[in-house]
């Protein structure tokens, strides 16, 4: 019987389509790390585990309980819930963190469902004091902050991707295989999964560290190619206003806002955006915001750091020049 | 072939958000009320598949304080056959878990094949009712679904994971939840808004679903602090005279942000 650790504060990691590491592991085992041990969980293809170890480890995992499965192929959800909870008897884990993306909300809830534990969704950060965990929140598109915990037992927190900028130092690998019995829960089957082709080398919009966002005042589909260029010029992911998407300049996955995707990047840069409260509530977290507008009555300059009002068909064409000189 | 939607009344979005700053639950005199779009575009789902095979029933379902009964009502008048309201002083300031456990009970109640939510509510954002549901009603989850095909067995749709898409298909009965990719929902006529009047709209207390919202043997999510952020100052701000990018290379080079 190995020993495991007393404090011990169990990570959910995910990996991609491709079998690999989700990026979302790394924010979550140094939330981990900041409040106990960070024990890994992963449930992988038959012979992937090790990789994924290692990966984990790197990023801080003190040990990683893996489970090695094809169920998770062909089942929705429920494959990774019976092996979380095969984990968590085995830990007795002060807290459950998952990243707040669709497969890791479903896991999350279903766990807490099955085992009664208390649910903390959306994180922002996660932190400790005498009576247990806490786990930080911003509310109604940042306006507010809350903090809630468990009234006793483990709190399972969902962590919004790219919330955690920490990183916790790498730790030695130590990989310890989990058993798990099947519940049996009714789940659904996956009949077929197909990987997003990369289309670019363009950083995915969750997570990102620098967003350029275009807004109806791109005009045009084809106008819209001016937010690319300026975000291929600073690594940066594309991002679009709700007006942007439902004016068919680019794909609904690009929406940032309150019914998009929320971000909170080192750099948000606002073209053509007006800033609507819902556009507002998905990128107000940002460190530092840029805004170009026409409309000098634009709310976006409420929240810019740095607004120019002015036509974003100029000023953006000058930004990129001046980028590319100093590169040179 | 029993349908149920899950519907939210929030505060509108389009308005100031407030959260009682002494209680940390959300202030429902300080914004306007409306059915969160999500519920309203699950609900389109159901009436179009009601609209195709006439032997569909479907039943709005909300957990909200008695003063959402009027907006609860908005979907009777677009088309649900009845509404069942679990209205209950003591569930004010309910938990996930909670809300589940009630939301369960009054789902076995009413009878289901299918639960259709929208996959995150603008004011919570936390997307994990669905399957918290399928878990306790015991049965599968299909979430975030961007396309529904409703057959008289098995709900099967298409879903967009993180780096992916997927093809998914359960049998009924089932809980799925849908996203923004689905259409608009329609609006309720005069026709529908009359009719609705007279519409079957039960109101449930937690008692009556066998819930006992103090029960302190059971473990809760509770809210320790509650703080209004200070809003965002504007910063500088400059008029482009020829010199605008240039005057951003130079903000985001300061700032060491490229």
């Amino acid at each position: 019987m190995t020993d495991h650790p007393a404090d011990a504060i169990l990570v959910v990691l995910e990996t991609t389509p491709a079998g690999e590491l989700a990026s979302s592991a790394a924010g979550l085992l140094a939330a981990a790390s900041g409040i106990g041990t960070p024990v890994g969980l992963a449930v992988t293809a038959p012979g992937a585990s090790q990789a994924v170890a290692e990966r984990a480890a790197a990023l801080g995992a003190e040990r990683v309980l893996a489970v090695e499965t094809t169920a998770t192929q062909s089942e929705l959800t429920v494959p990774q819930v019976d092996a979380l909870a095969a984990a968590a008897a085995l830990l007795a884990p002060h807290a459950v963190l998952v990243s707040n993306s669709i497969e890791g909300r479903d896991i999350a809830g279903r766990f807490a469902a099955r085992t009664g534990a208390p649910i903390a969704v959306d994180a922002i950060g996660v932190s400790r004091d005498d009576e247990g965990v806490l786990a930080h929140h911003s509310v109604y598109g940042a306006a507010y902050t809350a903090d809630s915990a468990a009234t006793f037992g483990p709190l399972v927190v969902t962590v919004r991707q790219g919330a955690v900028d920490a990183r916790a130092d790498a730790r030695p690998v130590a990989l310890e295989a989990l058993e798990v019995t099947a519940s049996g829960a009714a789940s659904a089957a996956i009949e077929s999964v197909e990987a997003v082709a990369e289309t670019s080398s363009r950083p995915e919009l969750r997570g990102a560290k620098r967003v350029v966002s275009g807004g109806r005042g791109l005009g045009s589909a084809e106008q819209f190619a001016l937010v690319e260029e300026l975000a291929d010029a600073l690594g940066a992911a594309v991002g679009a206003s709700r007006a942007a998407v439902d004016a068919g300049y680019v794909p609904a996955s690009h929406q940032v806002g309150q019914t998009g995707v929320a971000v909170s990047p080192q750099l948000y840069i606002a073209l053509g955006i007006s800033g609507a409260i819902q556009h507002r509530a998905g990128m107000q977290t940002a460190k530092n915001i840029v805004a170009v507008n026409k409309d000098p009555d634009a709310p976006i300059f409420d929240v810019a750091d740095f607004g120019v009002v002015g036509d974003v068909f100029t000023v953006v064409p000058q930004l990129i020049s001046a980028l590319a000189e100093r590169s040179r | 072939m029993k349908i149920i939607v899950l519907v939210k009344e929030v505060p509108d979005t389009y308005g100031e958000r407030k959260l009682d700053l002494e209680t940390g639950l959300a202030d429902r005199a300080a914004s306007e009320a409306v059915l969160d779009e999500i519920g309203e575009r699950a609900l389109e789902v159901a009436l179009a598949h009601a609209d195709a095979h006439a032997d569909t029933e479907v039943v709005v379902m909300s957990m909200a304080p008695e003063s959402a009964a009027t907006t609860i009502r908005k979907g009777l008048a677009m088309g649900a056959g009845s509404a069942v309201h679990i209205a209950d002083p003591g569930l004010a300031a309910a938990d996930l878990g909670l809300t589940a456990r009630t939301l369960a009970a009054a789902i076995q109640r009413t009878g289901f094949d299918l639960v259709i939510t929208g996959n995150l509510s603008t004011d919570g954002s936390g997307g994990v009712m669905p399957a918290m549901l399928a878990e306790l009603l015991e049965v599968p989850n299909a979430t975030a679904l961007t396309s529904v095909e409703i057959a008289d067995d098995a709900v099967s749709g298409t879903r967009g994971v993180d780096g992916g898409t997927m093809r998914v298909r359960a049998p009924l009965p089932a809980v799925v939840s849908i996203t923004e990719a689905l259409p608009d929902a329609r609006f309720p006529n005069f026709k529908g808004i009359m009719a609705a009047k007279k519409k079957p709209f039960e109101t449930l207390s937690a008692a009556d679903l066998g819930i006992e919202p103090e029960d302190l043997s059971v473990p809760v999510s509770i809210m320790t602090a509650v703080a209004e952020k200070p809003p965002r100052t504007a910063g500088t701000k400059i008029t482009d005279e020829g010199d605008g990018g240039t005057r951003i290379a130079e903000f985001l080079i300061e700032n060491r942000l490229v």
